[in-house]
């Protein structure tokens, strides 16, 4: 047998580190669709408890909307469960075309490219439209999908700190002999919610003759007037020259994701990324949900005006309330507790409470700079927000850190 | 003329540190110390190459080269 007993102890141990560590993650089970209730099971073997869901990329509340499960069904029903191929051999219907001139109209694009999901998009479109006459310049807290496509290119990179302008501007002056220069940033960034200065960039782009890149996972459906996303909310639809985005979060979050931008660019990902040419095509029962999504988003705004005032709401309750959040406007709220120990204990409580978010710390964010990372949803009613509110103010006080500084924390609890 | 050494540290301090990690040595560890990524070298490099009017090779432009500010003034006067 070649699994010795040597080896079986070498990962023995190397698991047993991360948990030394406190860094070992645990699922919880979930007995219920995905929804502003769930019912969860935690620990492992108890009665699942129903909970309020604070920590879903589910923005729209779309992740179980009858509208899309019907649709899905009549998908299953009408092109079958899978296509047991990639897409260039048999795997595209005529309903995969169909959603990628959907998601190029919608976020105003010329064509797009449909992937199994949106770290797959990342991880393919580098390699397929740069070389090694290139550089891509990164901000340095994109998503990690978009550093393992970086890992994954011949182009050079280099990094310019978290939305500093002045010093992306000073990172395309000293790459200005390269064939090719990508600027290559999120939308919206998912630890901290903070918005990407798209406006900015794209002059930038433009008089440094750079393409632009966004990734807007945590955006699209929901950030903008009429939720196209960032793009839309800084003023520059039709700029960008390549975007990336999933399915797997407020379009309806089962999964799928592309790229979606310049013409040709989408052709060279059709002709030669990875991802796309050696893995399967996308389910026809996600591709017919995801159809809906977005005519019920080409309908009417109503969902995301929805997500702006329960944000809005949540946003205005935690800070009257006296607790450290991240700065910005988005439905992702991060409440800042830096020690990851706190985040741990504070995430217990409030599942007591009944209410269910999740503390991140090291290696998922800044070494203190643990958080429990919430995240708001049209889904949301007001009884649920103003619960969870209650939840968390009853646990802020019960740690004492109620109207305390960052600092005044850290001296509390370290960090 | 300049402390190579004093040039180099400023600029990594300047490049690549915040408020919480500024308290860099000659002998802080910054690519295996997670203060300098592998990403963003390049631009390291190239200041260098810029600044002291040589070319260093990608092969001599390993993460263990570049680790320290002692390693780099060491690498620097390789090509000098």
């Amino acid at each position: 047998m070649a699994y010795s007993n040597k080896i079986k102890e070498l990962y023995q141990n190397q698991l047993k580190g991360i948990q030394d560590a406190g860094l070992f993650k645990q699922e919880r089970f979930i007995h219920s669709s995905q929804d502003a209730e769930i019912e969860v099971e935690f620990p492992t073997g108890s009665a699942p408890k129903k909970v309020i869901n604070v920590c879903a990329n589910n923005y729209l509340g779309l992740s179980s909307h009858p509208e899309v499960i019907k649709a899905a069904h009549e998908g299953l029903d009408t092109r079958g469960y899978g296509m047991s191929s990639v897409r260039f051999i048999c795997g595209t219907q005529d309903i995969h075309r169909e959603l990628e001139n959907k998601v190029s109209e919608f976020l105003g694009t010329e064509d797009t490219i449909l992937f199994p999901s949106c770290m797959d998009a990342n991880a393919g479109v580098f390699e397929a439209i740069l070389t090694s006459e290139d550089i891509m310049i990164s901000d340095r807290l994109v998503h990690a999908s978009i550093i393992d496509g970086m890992r994954l290119c011949a182009a050079q990179h280099d990094t310019f700190k978290h939305s500093d302008m002045a010093h992306l501007e000073k990172k395309l002056q000293l790459h200005a002999d390269k064939r090719l220069k990508v600027v290559i940033n999120d939308g919206v960034y998912s630890m901290d919610g903070d918005t990407a200065k798209l406006d900015e960039m794209a002059a930038l782009c433009e008089k440094y003759d750079a393409l632009l890149f966004v990734d807007e996972s945590h955006s699209s459906g929901f950030i903008g007037k009429t939720g196209r996303g960032t793009h839309e909310k800084c003023g520059v639809m039709g700029k960008i020259d390549i975007i990336t985005t999933t399915f797997g979060k407020a379009l309806g979050g089962a999964s799928g994701g592309c790229v979606s931008g310049r013409k040709e660019i989408v052709e060279m990902c059709r002709q030669k990324a990875r991802p796309y040419l050696f893995s399967n095509t996308i389910a026809p029962v996600v591709v017919s949900g995801v159809l809906r999504v977005l005519d019920i988003l080409s309908q009417s705004t109503e969902r995301r005006d929805k997500l702006e005032v329960n944000t809005e709401f949540w946003r205005k309750g935690l800070s009257e309330a006296g607790f450290v959040l991240k700065d910005g406007d988005t439905p992702i709220v991060p409440v800042m507790l830096f020690n990851a120990k706190l985040a741990q204990d504070f995430s217990k409580d409030l599942f007591d409470l009944g209410i269910y978010a999740i503390g991140f710390f090291f290696p998922v964010v800044p070494q203190g700079a643990a958080r429990i990372r919430t995240q708001i949803s049209a889904g949301h009613e007001m009884h649920h927000l103003e619960k969870a509110l209650d939840a968390f103010i009853k646990v802020g006080k019960k740690y004492d850190i109620l109207g305390k500084t960052k600092q005044e924390i850290i001296e509390m609890y370290g960090n | 003329m300049e402390d190579m050494k004093e040039v180099i540290l400023e600029y990594v301090i300047e490049e690549y540190c915040d408020e919480e990690n500024d308290d860099v040595t000659f002998e802080t560890p910054l690519i295996s110390g997670g203060i300098v990524d592998s990403f963003s070298m390049v631009s390291l490099k190239r200041f260098l190459e810029n600044k002291y009017k040589i070319s260093i090779p990608d092969a001599d432009a390993s993460p263990e080269a570049f680790d320290t500010v002692n390693k780099i003034e060491v690498l620097v006067k390789r090509f000098l």
